[in-house]
């Protein structure tokens, strides 16, 4: 009897542990991992950079479990609305088009764009001192539109599937420069591939606000939204942005 | 659906048509005329002519053509050397790098169907041609390969179809070929079921035009007669 009973309670214990695993609400992240240092795959397969980290962060601060799914940039949003992930944390800028699609939550940090191009060479970012340029941008971004919209046929425009391919394509000099995110060119510049290059000009569009993307009238956006107050004001984020730029992008 | 997006960007589309259409023609044309002599070498009874086309061969059909197009189109371009080369003009071009690497690709493909074809051939055609004094070289010119033609056009009339969809891959180097435009299209309509069906349904009039073409080409060269013979 006495053994009847413990069993019993240990058969409930794994049932409450069981049906707590099971309630227990896991949410996806959905990102691209081919935007360094925003976010990116290291070397053992994982999903990290300042977008992930934030996501990470917000994640702990709704008391959810997280994990990471990455998709195509140019079928992201598309992928979030087929439900393959819940939110999406992935540099992306917050665009009246995009509104159309999606929901988006309070801006997580705020971007320009900005030429980049060899060393030692003289441009003029305006239309006539661009004219006949070879420019390349990553695909259904912000820079490729930018493009499009305010230089049209005044330059070749190059789209790259992602934008580690424009900046291959820009230091083998099939292309003369690279319009991208301001901190996204700062990461590169930095790197062992960029130390020819450097930033060309002014930045051209200085208040891209980067958000978190939900699907349409998903209540998740008041959350987040929430939870990013929250870490901005605990100073998580303020820890979070120095570990990658000496400035706050915020 | 909404049919008027598709409307709208159609010609965008038709643009995107016109050059996967210059992809397919100029592989499938130039990867034919390098891939005969690829396949007679192939078909050699002496393993030291054999041999140099078949390593080809292995290494091309062993390969994913996407690998292929991206050690071509980033890889080349790393060297200091290549950038520097006399090659560099066409190599630059995304255009011209996927006409290398899909001519280089589908030569591998139909070296094969030569050899399979050449192979086909009854002997007893071969023997009653050298029987009638012809050298090896006329008997390869005059009745193995004609004959190898038509069994072997089959074959290659499905391989071409098979590089129409594989162009479809020359959208990752930047060229803005049916794939590439519709993506791009996407990009700003974010209709991917309305943009990725339009250019579905002109792929699949593609094929059926060059399905088509290889019917009448079968009917001219009187492929099924040649079966009679037997």
């Amino acid at each position: 009897m006495k053994h009847c009973k413990k069993f019993l309670l240990a058969l409930a214990a794994a049932f409450a542990l069981f049906t707590q695993a099971a309630f227990a609400e896991k949410l996806r992240i959905g990102s691209e991992g081919a935007y360094p240092p925003f976010n990116l795959i290291d070397a053992s397969g994982k999903v990290v950079g300042f977008d992930l980290d934030i996501a990470h962060a917000l994640c702990a601060k709704m008391k959810v479990e997280c994990e990471v799914v990455t998709s195509d940039w140019d079928g992201i949003i598309p992928a979030l609305n087929a439900k393959k992930f819940d939110f999406i944390v992935a540099s992306m800028s917050i665009t009246d088009e995009r509104k159309k699609a999606v929901d988006f939550t309070d801006p997580y940090y705020t971007n320009k764009l900005q030429f980049i191009g060899p060393k030692g060479t003289e441009v003029k970012v305006d239309k006539a001192g661009l004219k006949g340029k070879v420019v390349g941008a990553q695909r259904a971004t912000i820079a490729g539109e930018w493009l499009e919209k305010n230089l049209g046929s005044a330059v070749d425009l190059k789209l790259y599937d992602t934008q580690e391919n424009a900046y291959l394509d820009l230091s083998s000099g099939r292309i003369d420069l690279v319009l991208a995110d301001v901190f996204v060119n700062w990461g590169w510049l930095k790197s062992d591939a960029g130390k020819e290059f450097e930033f060309k000009g002014e930045p051209v569009f200085d208040n891209d606000k980067i958000g978190i993307a939900v699907r349409k009238n998903d209540p998740l956006r008041e959350r987040l939204n929430a939870a990013l107050k929250a870490i901005i004001e605990d100073g998580t984020y303020k820890k979070i942005n120095d570990q990658y730029f000496p400035f706050s992008i915020l | 659906m909404q049919w008027d997006v598709i409307i709208q960007w159609l010609p965008k589309l038709f643009e995107g048509v016109g050059l996967t259409l210059q992809l397919v023609a100029l592989s499938g044309v130039i990867g034919l005329i390098l891939a005969i002599p690829l396949g007679v070498a192939r078909a050699s009874q002496h393993w030291y002519v054999r041999a140099l086309p078949y390593g080809y061969i292995f290494l091309f059909r062993g390969t994913p053509l996407l690998v292929q197009l991206f050690l071509v189109y980033y890889g080349l371009a790393q060297f200091e050397a290549v950038r520097k080369g006399p090659l560099w003009p066409y190599l630059r071009d995304p255009f011209w790098c996927a006409v290398i690497t899909m001519t280089l690709h589908t030569m591998a493909y139909i070296a094969e169907i030569v050899r399979g074809a050449i192979q086909a051939v009854p002997a007893g055609e071969i023997e009653a041609a050298r029987a009638l004094g012809m050298s090896k070289w006329q008997t390869m010119l005059f009745i193995t390969l004609p004959r190898a033609a038509r069994i072997g056009l089959p074959a290659y009339s499905n391989e071409v179809i098979l590089m129409l969809k594989a162009s479809a891959l020359a959208s990752t180097i930047t060229l803005l070929d049916l794939t590439g435009m519709a993506r791009t299209i996407i990009a700003r309509t974010y209709l991917p079921v309305e943009i990725f069906f339009a250019a579905g349904m002109l792929y699949l009039l593609i094929s059926y035009g060059l399905v088509l073409c290889f019917k009448l080409l079968e009917k001219w060269l009187r492929v099924d007669t040649g079966q009679l013979g037997r």
